[in-house]
């Protein structure tokens, strides 16, 4: 039988004799706006499985759930999910977030957005909201380049890589996330790959009901831009290669987790820390003590 | 609406401008700022810190401008009234986030209070050089609305119109302060909370699913909601349909761009203050704004002890410019005097109005100080001839 | 009868790979035939293996698969039927 026929008896089978059924990613999607403009066998629309899948199992209302992202290939996460979503400028969705977060702290804030955005541009800002350790939720798609711009080196390529800036290879010492994120302050801590769905879905969810400042860095394939310069295969021998050498080590010392070109990723949650306090936790205490009174937080007036 | 009683210090007060202007920003509402220090704007932020608490509100000192201006934006959205101050330098890394609330179309506003520049310029001495860059300053076609006080009365009303006009038009509006305006102490009298007139936020009364956040009304601008209301909207700085969704063609931002524009311009003349006084029979009239005004009046009271016609125009509006009210002037005088603490802004703008029914003369000074009324009595005298 | 089944939408495929080289039953192979976008999408090889874990659906990156269980009821109900 050809695979054509095949196709077309299986979807008949489907018609036939299964119950209805519907992606469940479907609810959180802009579905008008699929198919995205992620090319072939980039990882960022897996992340957006994982974060749909850890919405549903975290019991949030999604109607109280903002997503802001940055610009770049993961900026654009916040144009397909079907919540309320921020596409702000260049390296500054964590401000605006932080903005949002205080006005609303009923909302769950979720910062979603790509390596060069949170770390190159928005670097400050990643700094001190973690410092701050307000209780907003980062997801950094780190595909380990600048891809919408056309493959630029990054703060987080890895030594010796080929881009379109560095065409002798990348010489400049690579930023760690975590090991960052942890001196700054953030109390939650991970990473995991594209390929490890299921682990980054729970990871999601537990930062989802975490009370202050997390940060989820996912390593992802960017085919196109990144691995095919740097004859590394397509997306699927990326996600290969992070079954290959991907390492998970919860609660690895964070100094450790230098990348290279080639070399293992250790993944893992790295840091759960409930004895900092969140920042309007913080505040509305302070307050109440200096002032003698409840403080009576009301930000919101429209 | 009246302003929350909560928030407003009524009474007699002996304020400068940067105190004044932060207390206009609590009786207008605002309970977010986001700063970042910066001389002379600072006592803004300071007074603020001092007094949120007080009413539940909240000041956080942000990592740097380019942070501030867009926590300001963040926190509209989740249903605050804010604002943000800042001096030159400041202003000028704010710029990406004006266009961002023009984009967005993003009721906030901005505190600029002038010092002298380029760069870090003179930091504690005045100076009006940012008056093209408050209108200009960001990339691409959008409109601002910029007001400039000359006292610290002002400083407080004006803060307020500033807050309402942002939630009428859903547009970033600056106020454009000097260094003396800003330290300079004079009696503000505040008002009972009931005769302060606070706009409310147009929120949207449309029900999920019906909701277009960038669907324009009659007056050409949006309804807005709030995320945590149900609508799962989407915002922007991409050029967008009414959805908010990306839309990146020429079409689209023909569209789109020419309604945040014409919102704004459509709406001059109401956005038009001034002060005009002795120009129907003038043959000169001084055209000037904030401190400057001030140092044109005495300017003034000089030349009609010399038996000149004079006038003044002061702008309170300074954008959209008060082209209509600056034409009339022009079409009856010989010459405008147009003093300013640069070395040529306003000018050109009213040169541009007023091209072909009256000479204009500027009077320049690069900042740091103000005029001496001498400078601009010798430009009204020319201009009598 | 499978314990689940899965559901493609061709016309989102890109025609990455992840869906066939992760499915741990090894139900799905990719089509010589192209989508409206000019990708092979995924087709079922071998549907009775399929126990409709969904791990297709997470890895798709296009939201074009998705697994499904069957549950108990439904396959009595299906095999009244059938």
């Amino acid at each position: 039988m050809s695979d054509n026929l095949m196709l077309e008896n299986a979807a008949l089978q489907v018609e036939e004799a299964l119950p209805e059924s519907m992606n469940p990613v479907e609810p959180f999607l802009r579905s008008e706006r699929i198919p995205h403009i992620w090319c072939p066998g980039c990882g960022i629309g897996t992340t957006v499985n994982c974060f749909a899948r850890a919405v549903m199992d975290s019991k949030l209302d999604p109607n109280k759930i903002a997503v802001v992202s940055g610009i770049g290939c993961s900026g654009r996460v916040a144009g397909y999910v079907n919540l309320d979503s921020f596409h702000t400028t260049h390296g500054r969705a964590i401000p605006f977030a932080t903005g949002l977060k205080l006005a609303n702290p009923e909302l769950t804030v979720v910062v979603y957005s790509g390596d060069g955005d949170l770390a190159s541009i928005g670097g400050n800002h990643l700094i001190h909201a973690a410092r701050r350790n307000l209780d907003i939720k980062v997801i950094c798609v780190n595909n380990l380049i600048y891809a919408m711009t056309g493959g630029q080196s990054a703060a987080t390529t890895p030594e010796s890589c080929t881009t379109a800036t560095s065409p002798y290879g990348t010489f400049e010492p690579t930023l760690n996330l975590p090991h960052l994120l942890e001196a700054a302050g953030a109390t939650f801590i991970a990473r995991w790959t594209t390929y490890h769905v299921m682990q980054l879905a729970k990871t999601m969810k537990e930062a989802l009901l975490h009370k202050g400042f997390s940060f989820i860095e996912i390593i992802s394939p960017c085919p196109t831009l990144f691995q095919r310069r740097n004859q590394m295969g397509d997306g699927l021998e990326t996600m290969k290669f992070y079954k290959e050498h991907g390492k998970t080590k919860h609660g690895a010392d964070t100094a450790s987790l230098d990348m290279t070109k080639s070399g293992d990723i250790i993944i893992g949650k790295f840091v759960e820390k409930k004895d900092r306090p969140e920042y309007i936790d913080h505040m509305r205490e302070y307050y109440t003590q200096k002032l003698g009174r409840p403080f009576e937080y009301q930000v919101k007036t429209c | 609406m009246p302003a929350d009683p909560k928030a407003v210090l009524t009474g007699v007060h002996f304020l400068n401008g940067d105190v004044a202007c932060c207390e206009g920003a609590l009786a207008a509402g605002a309970r977010f700022a986001a700063g970042y220090p910066i001389t002379p704007s600072t006592e803004i932020v300071e007074r603020f810190a001092s007094r949120a608490p007080e009413v539940g509100g909240v000041f956080i000192q942000m990592e740097d401008e380019l942070a501030a201006s867009i926590a300001l934006q963040g926190a509209v959205w989740g249903g605050a009234k804010s604002f943000t101050v800042t001096s030159g330098p400041g202003f000028s890394l704010m710029m990406e986030h004006v266009g961002y609330a023009a984009m967005t179309e993003t009721p906030c506003v901005f505190v600029d209070v002038q010092r002298g520049g380029p760069s870090t310029g003179l930091p504690t001495l005045p100076a009006q050089g940012d008056m093209m860059q408050a209108r200009w300053g960001s990339h691409g076609d959008y409109e601002v609305i910029a007001l400039c006080p000359n006292s610290p009365q002002e400083c407080f009303d004006l803060t307020i119109k500033c807050f309402n006009w942002a939630e009428d038009y859903r547009n970033p509006v600056v106020l454009l302060m000097d260094e003396c305006v800003g330290h300079m102490t004079e009696k503000v009298v505040i008002p009972p909370a009931e005769q302060i007139d606070v706009t409310p936020r147009h929120l949207t009364d449309k029900r999920p699913g019906d909701y277009l956040p960038f669907k324009p009304c009659d007056n050409l601008v949006p309804e807005m909601a709030h995320a945590g209301d149900g609508y799962r909207f989407h915002i922007t700085g991409v050029t967008h349909d009414e959805r908010g969704y990306l839309a990146v063609t020429s079409q689209a931002q023909d569209k789109l761009v020419r309604r945040l524009c014409d919102k704004i311009r459509s709406a001059a003349d109401q956005l038009t203050l001034v002060e005009e006084e002795g120009t129907e029979d003038a043959d000169v009239v001084v055209v000037s704004y904030g401190i400057t005004s001030r140092v044109a009046e005495r300017a003034i009271r000089m030349a009609r002890e010399r038996g000149l016609k004079v006038g003044k125009l002061r702008l309170i509006t300074i954008w959209p410019f008060p082209e209509n009210r600056v034409r009339a002037v022009a079409r009856r005088v010989k010459t405008l005097v147009v003093p300013e603490l640069n070395l040529g802004q306003m000018v050109y703008e009213v040169e541009r109005v007023a091209g072909g029914l009256a000479r204009t003369v500027g009077v320049t000074h690069a900042g740091g100080g103000v005029h001496r009324p001498e400078d601009i009595l010798a430009a009204i005298v020319e201009g009598a001839q | 009868m499978p314990k689940g089944f899965v559901t493609i939408t061709a016309e989102r495929c890109k025609g990455c790979g992840f869906c066939v080289e992760f499915c741990p039953t090894h139900v799905l192979a990719l089509s010589s035939a192209f989508n409206f976008k000019g990708y092979h999408p995924p087709y079922v090889h071998d549907a009775e293996k399929c126990s409709g874990c969904d791990l297709c659906g997470m890895y798709c990156p296009d939201f074009a698969i998705y697994g499904t269980r069957i549950t108990a009821a439904q396959k009595k109900g299906a095999n009244h039927a059938g």
